[in-house]
């Protein structure tokens, strides 16, 4: 496999792991995220911190992954008190204020972000393997989520808060759940991309790169993991197969958004239980 | 300094109002998080730079920008928002996203990325000095136009047939089609008269830095957001005054904060922090 196979083995990857971190809180839970990248930034800026200081690769995979959950959790319990509209808003508003504040940060490099990361020990192959096996890993957890009683309580939220409330469903609870897995996930794929890239900087987490998730989990279908992950995974190709598309990326994603909404709100999942006469997708 | 800078914020703040009152009025009538407003605050300056070059004048220029930005903004519900309005509340918000990536792109793609200036811009050179400060005419004209159109519409919204009927409209469509009111001519209104706003902020602040550039808007709808919901959705008092506030505190932020947080982002700083006391906004009552 060449060098480039790989590199963009592992971008597929990453992006998987985003798009099911944000569909385990927009898809399962029905919490609108358009912040989603702040995560992605936050587990990669930690986790690029911490290797600067000399921490070694899993330690710092965990920590990474475990401090990103955790500031999510937090953000949760902001959002508990906002609900739909304020909510979307709120979480573009967590976007902003991290890529403003890291931005600034001497310590955290500025502008120029942190770079000089140093290696894993791993080599490139084996670094591949690794997040492609734990995107695999992830996408089975997704789906025994879903299942799961956690993953009804989600679905019950999804469909309607106030009657998941009256039959007696933790609604607050099973919330900064969806946020706190999401977001680790988010962070895990951030902490790998550290290390993957060497260099991590402000503008790479910004609203964008948000939206750019969002598109995954919304082309997928929200609340689809196979779905989803389809999604992830072409749209990250896409550009590549189609080299004039790259640089019409933004506008072919936007194009797609709103088609998509247009024609199958429910995305690719909707579109397959059409065809396929109502068996859903997972 | 201080006095200056508070003075200045004023500026902004007026700008923003122009800007957020559409994002308002289309959440205040339909429910929607507009964000492809800020395009239409992008294409607004486009249209008047590409005019007031092609003829000299910066009249003309202005009077594209607003009938450019006011026929796509009715255009944009029509054929946007209006066949979705029954969906979900997240697809007309996720289309709104898709429309303000595809506008900007599309502008970076057809203009280049490096944006317009004026051949010929007059009013950001010449200034006015009062209370020891020195004003140019763009500056003046934002603060001016913002009070007078602001003022204007108040005063149709709250003293006019064609505002009652917009008001019931906002308060109870169903109610207000059966005293006569068309609903849908109240729709194409608003988006006329809120892009239209708009358009003649994103004319103004071209002028201001004398540049166009397909970015312009993109922070500056996110600060809309914010404004919007700290004025307590759909209000337009409320929206007024939020607006002001956020010039204020970027002011002050980035006199004494600039250092530890880009002042940007300070406005949705303050947002989460309001949110988190009071869920509904500001100036709305409980």
């Amino acid at each position: 496999m060449n060098e480039y196979v790989i590199s963009i083995l592992c971008i597929v990857a990453i992006n998987t792991i985003l798009a099911l971190g944000l569909n385990v809180i927009s898809g399962f839970c029905g919490q609108i995220s358009l912040g989603h990248a702040a995560f992605y930034g936050f587990g990669a800026y930690c986790a690029a911190k911490l290797a600067l200081l000399g921490w070694p690769f899993t330690a710092t995979l965990l920590a990474a992954t475990l401090a990103t959950g955790l500031a999510g959790v937090f953000v949760g319990i902001a959002s508990l008190r906002v609900r739909f509209d304020f909510l979307a808003i709120t979480t573009i508003g967590v976007g902003f204020v991290f890529v403003g504040f890291v931005r600034k940060q001497k310590w955290l490099g500025g502008e120029l972000g942190l770079t000089g990361i140093p290696h894993s020990g791993l080599s490139a192959t084996e670094e591949m393997m690794l997040i492609v096996t734990a995107a695999l890993l992830l996408v089975a957890f997704c789906l025994y989520l879903k299942r799961s009683w956690m993953g009804f309580g989600f679905s019950a939220i999804a469909r309607d808060e106030d009657a998941a409330q009256t039959i007696a469903i933790n609604v607050p609870g099973f919330k900064l759940a969806a946020f706190g897995i999401g977001t680790a996930m988010a962070g895990f794929a951030g902490a790998f991309y550290a290390y993957f890239s060497k260099a991590v900087l402000p503008d790479t987490f910004s609203f964008v790169q948000s939206v750019a998730i969002l598109t995954a989990v919304v082309i997928g279908g929200m609340g689809s993991v196979i779905g989803v992950t389809i999604a992830a995974v072409i749209l990250t190709l896409l550009p590549e197969w189609f080299r004039f598309i790259a640089d019409y990326r933004l506008l072919v994603f936007g194009a797609l958004l709103i088609l998509m909404m247009f024609f199958s709100p429910g995305g690719l999942a909707g579109l397959l239980e059409k065809v396929s006469g109502g068996r859903k997708l997972e | 300094m201080l006095f200056e800078v508070v003075i200045k914020s004023l500026v902004n703040g007026c700008m923003y109002a122009l800007m957020a009152i559409g994002l308002t009025l289309v959440y205040g009538l339909l429910r929607i998080l507009h964000i492809a407003h800020a395009a239409l605050f992008t294409l607004g300056a486009y249209a008047g730079v590409i005019v007031a070059n092609a003829t000299g004048s910066i009249a003309l220029g202005m009077g594209a920008a607003i009938l450019s930005a006011g026929v796509a903004g009715v255009l944009i519900y029509r054929f946007a928002y209006q066949p979705v309005l029954k969906h979900p509340h997240h697809v007309p918000l996720i289309i709104s996203v898709g429309l303000l990536i595809v506008l900007e792109d599309g502008f970076r793609i057809l203009f280049g990325g490096y944006g317009i200036t004026f051949n010929d811009n007059p009013y950001n050179t010449a200034t006015v000095a009062a209370l020891g400060i020195t004003f140019n005419y763009v500056e003046i004209a934002m603060v001016g136009s913002a009070v007078v159109l602001i003022g204007t519409f108040m005063a149709v919204v709250n003293h006019t047939r064609i505002g009652i009927g917009w008001r019931a409209t906002v308060s109870d469509p169903q109610m207000a089609l059966s005293f006569g009111v068309d609903p849908i001519r109240v729709r194409y209104m608003n988006f006329l008269i809120g892009s239209a706003l708009g358009a003649i902020a994103g004319m103004l602040l071209a002028l201001m830095t004398n540049l166009v550039e397909p970015a312009m808007g993109a922070t500056l709808s996110y600060k809309g957001l914010a404004i919007v919901v700290l004025g307590g959705l759909g209000s337009v008092r409320g929206t007024l005054l939020a607006s002001l506030m956020l010039g204020l505190i970027e002011a002050m932020g980035s006199l004494y904060l600039s250092d530890h947080l880009d002042p940007n982002a300070l406005g949705f700083l303050f947002l989460i922090a309001v949110l988190m006391f009071r869920p509904q906004g500001l100036f709305t009552r409980a």
